[in-house]
């Protein structure tokens, strides 16, 4: 496949809000290259040899960090990892000063997990010479989640265009529905998100969904179902009244999956919670469910978002 | 000591007496006592050729920091950094540390500004014992000691029944309330408006709700009181709407805008600087076309700073963790002038009137006017000289929402009680330097 642009405009990845439908593609490209390296007896590439990535996780992560550090080690990166639990930052250091004194050591990227939207951003603004990557800020973006969440897609159905994609879950607090919601609308694909209208956040409209109610709506005639995790602790606050009604009105079960296109596909970003958002004959489904893949393909696009940022221009 | 002060050749515009003319302006001793066509006198003179004259600018609503906060601002630098925005005296808000509760803290914050205060400042008191929201401070006393209003501002009077309480007791010293008005519960721990934008940055959202729900009890507070309850900084359409249809019931409310309510959206926060946050937070396009729509009308009485200053490590964090509010005090005229009168929604005068008659009126304060007999408090603006907000600002903090900004038109020299407090005219800084502290 030819793209139009053979380079990422910014020296980060701070979300796809503001990727250009060619760096997508360019992304997507790249990684379908990246996911056959995985494949081989040795899997490793020496795209980013003598490059330090550090890997800065201030929340807690298992599939991201990992498949970051696996991603990293395949293109022959060094990697350091960084939690902030048993770091100075819980002797009250600030992510700036934690970040200046990790680049002081001169990495050459940093992916960082961060609780707070904005995190990545403000690291990217004040240092210059490093290429931050958001693996995730708050409820903001998770930019590698929607790319691989898309290799995903385009490698089952062949195309993002005129896809239909249901997101259903808590979108409110997601930063994966936010960077889907962007990558999909820029790749042409028609988005349908869904939830009880508490865990609908306002206008979100105006970011080119439909917006429903009911998971009957969302499934019907969806060629991908998105399924999200809900945070368990929200419920009896003020979210939603308690799990078994979560589960009754928008579980996916096989019944209500039948509304949806023979060959839908079901997808989840993980971590799930088997029984409420998901049941399990759903989420177990060999010939629909391909949340594994969506694994296996995580390491594949962050090897392309690594490469393209850090590795390019050392091949050439 | 005597001192006289002749100002002459300005244009004089004083929206307290309908006044726009060539005049020259006399002060002897702190007040004005002549203001005529060709005042002559061998005293010192300021000739404010190409200048505007307006009766020194007033805020509602400053946060001085000191006691207990002088790491943010101090009265010092604070009323400076009043003076350098035009202002000849602010109200200077209860939550310093300990809070302005008691009548030892009004003595003190009224004795440091007569020291090294650059203007004048009118201590506001708290409506409760530690700004805790449970009993009323002695405000018989705070009065007495000199406190102009009283408010929790910082936070909102939850409690209705102590907002009714603190309302009928101030029927009788004559002061206002002022309301930060905020539900806690719907605000939920937001950093931002809730709109589009909180939706697209994954941000804890402030519904406009929040402020308008407590607006709408305090104006049905006020009205059973018959008490004066002055609206702080709104933000919101509905919050504006219930202001207007309550003084249209004889409801004695007033209310009070910010210009960085004005001048920016919640847009603004896709940049995530934390000089953007403040509270209550920038809002939507539709909410602050309702503020400039009560600007024109009249419902919102005067434009205040809520002058907020934060140290620069506090500002330093992630916008989650940041502390609301921005400085406001150095850019004020600049930014209404910019967006209120150059945008053509108001004129001149009427900003004058919102940013120094109407304050003095509102509150019952000396000022706000050019009359003989008043305080000798005048501002002299430039409106074609330029301005670039960058620090270090007079204020000691630097978290302004405008920083990089260039605009046209400032005050330039600051008079307060007869004296110049506060001078950048080109002549004066060629030659003899006349600014004082």
């Amino acid at each position: 496949m030819r793209t139009a642009t053979s380079a990422l405009k910014s020296k980060d990845l701070l979300g796809i809000e503001a990727l250009l439908p060619d760096e997508i593609e360019l992304i997507l490209d790249t990684a379908e290259g990246f996911k056959e390296v995985s494949e081989r007896p040795v899997k490793k590439v020496p795209a980013l040899r003598g490059q330090l990535v550090i890997n800065l996780f201030m929340e807690a992560s298992t599939r991201t960090r990992v498949s970051f550090e696996i991603a990293e080690k395949r293109l022959s990166a060094d990697t350091l990892n960084f939690t902030a639990s048993g770091s100075s930052v819980e002797k009250g250091e600030t992510l700036i000063d934690t970040a200046e004194n990790l680049v002081a050591m001169h990495p050459d990227m940093i992916v960082i997990r961060a609780k707070h939207p904005g995190a990545p951003k403000m690291l990217a603004d004040r240092l210059p010479n490093v290429s931050i990557i958001n693996a995730g800020d708050g409820s903001h973006e998770h930019p590698t989640q929607a790319l691989l969440d898309a290799f995903t897609i385009r490698e089952r159905l062949g195309r993002l265009a005129g896809v239909n994609v249901s997101i259903i879950g808590d979108i409110a607090h997601s930063r994966v529905v936010r960077s889907n919601i962007h990558l999909l609308t820029k790749m042409k694909a028609n988005v349908t998100v869904a939830a009880p209208p508490t865990l609908i956040p306002c206008e979100i409209g105006k970011m080119g969904v439909r917006v429903v109610n009911t998971l009957d709506e969302a499934v019907e005639g969806a060629d991908v179902i998105m399924m999200l995790r809900i945070q368990l602790e929200r419920q009896g606050k003020l979210s939603f009244p308690s799990l078994r009604e979560y589960y009754n009105t928008f579980g996916l079960t096989p019944e209500r999956l039948s509304r949806a296109s023979s060959d839908a596909i079901i997808m989840h970003p993980g971590p799930m919670n088997r029984g409420v958002e998901i049941a399990s004959d759903v989420a177990d489904d060999p010939k629909r469910s391909v949340i594994l893949e969506q694994v296996t393909n995580g390491v594949a696009v962050r090897m392309a978002v690594l490469y393209l940022l850090g590795g390019a221009h050392n091949v050439e | 000591m005597s001192s006289s002060l002749l100002i002459t050749n300005a244009r004089v515009v004083d929206p307290s007496q309908e006044l726009d003319a060539k005049l020259d302006l006399l002060i002897e001793d702190g007040v004005l006592v002549k203001a005529d066509k060709r005042v002559k006198g061998n005293v010192e003179t300021i000739d404010a050729k190409g200048l505007i004259a307006v009766p020194g600018l007033i805020d509602l609503h400053t946060h001085l920091r000191e006691p207990g906060q002088e790491h943010k601002e101090t009265i010092a630098t604070g009323t400076r950094a009043a003076v350098a925005g035009g202002y000849t005296a602010v109200c200077a808000m209860a939550n310093t540390l300990p809070p302005n509760d008691e009548r030892a803290v009004t003595e003190m914050i009224i004795a440091e500004s007569r020291r090294n205060g650059a203007c004048r400042v009118y201590p506001i008191g708290a409506v409760s014992k530690g700004l805790k929201g449970e009993a009323l401070a002695e405000l018989a006393d705070l009065r007495t000691a000199g406190c102009v209003g009283v408010s929790d501002d910082g936070k909102p009077v939850w409690n209705a029944q102590l907002m009714r309480r603190a309302l009928e007791y101030c029927t009788m010293l004559g002061i206002p309330v002022i309301a930060h008005e905020e539900d806690a519960n719907l605000t939920d721990g937001g950093v931002m408006h809730e709109g589009y934008f909180s939706t697209l940055l994954g941000m804890g959202g402030i519904p406009a709700a929040s402020e308008e729900t407590l607006v709408a009890r305090d104006v049905i507070l006020a009205r059973v009181t018959g008490a004066h309850v002055h609206i702080a900084h709104v933000s919101t359409a509905g919050a504006v709407e219930s202001v207007r249809h309550a003084r249209a019931a004889g409801v004695h409310v007033t209310c009070e805008v910010t210009p960085h309510h004005i001048a920016l959206g919640d847009d603004a926060v896709q940049s995530f600087s934390t000089n953007l946050k403040m509270n209550p937070p920038l809002r939507s396009k539709e909410h602050r076309d309702a503020l400039l729509a009560g600007i024109a009308d009249g419902t919102i009485d005067a434009i205040a700073t809520d002058h907020a200053p934060h140290h620069f490590d506090e500002k330093n964090v992630e916008f989650d963790l940041a502390p609301f509010g921005v400085i406001g005090l150095e850019s004020a005229f600049p930014i209404c002038y910019e967006h209120l009168v150059r945008a053509k929604v108001i004129d001149l005068d009427r900003l004058i009137d919102l940013m120094s008659c109407a304050p003095a009126r509102i509150f019952n304060l000396p000022g706000g006017t050019l009359r003989h007999g008043s305080p000798g408090d005048v501002t002299l603006l430039d409106l074609d000289a330029p301005i670039t907000f960058t620090p270090p600002f007079q204020s000691k903090a630097s978290n302004s929402a405008f920083i990089g900004q260039t605009l046209r038109g400032r005050a330039v020299t600051t008079i307060v009680g007869g004296e110049v407090r506060y001078d950048i005219r080109p002549s004066i800084s060629a030659g003899k330097k006349k600014t004082k502290r």
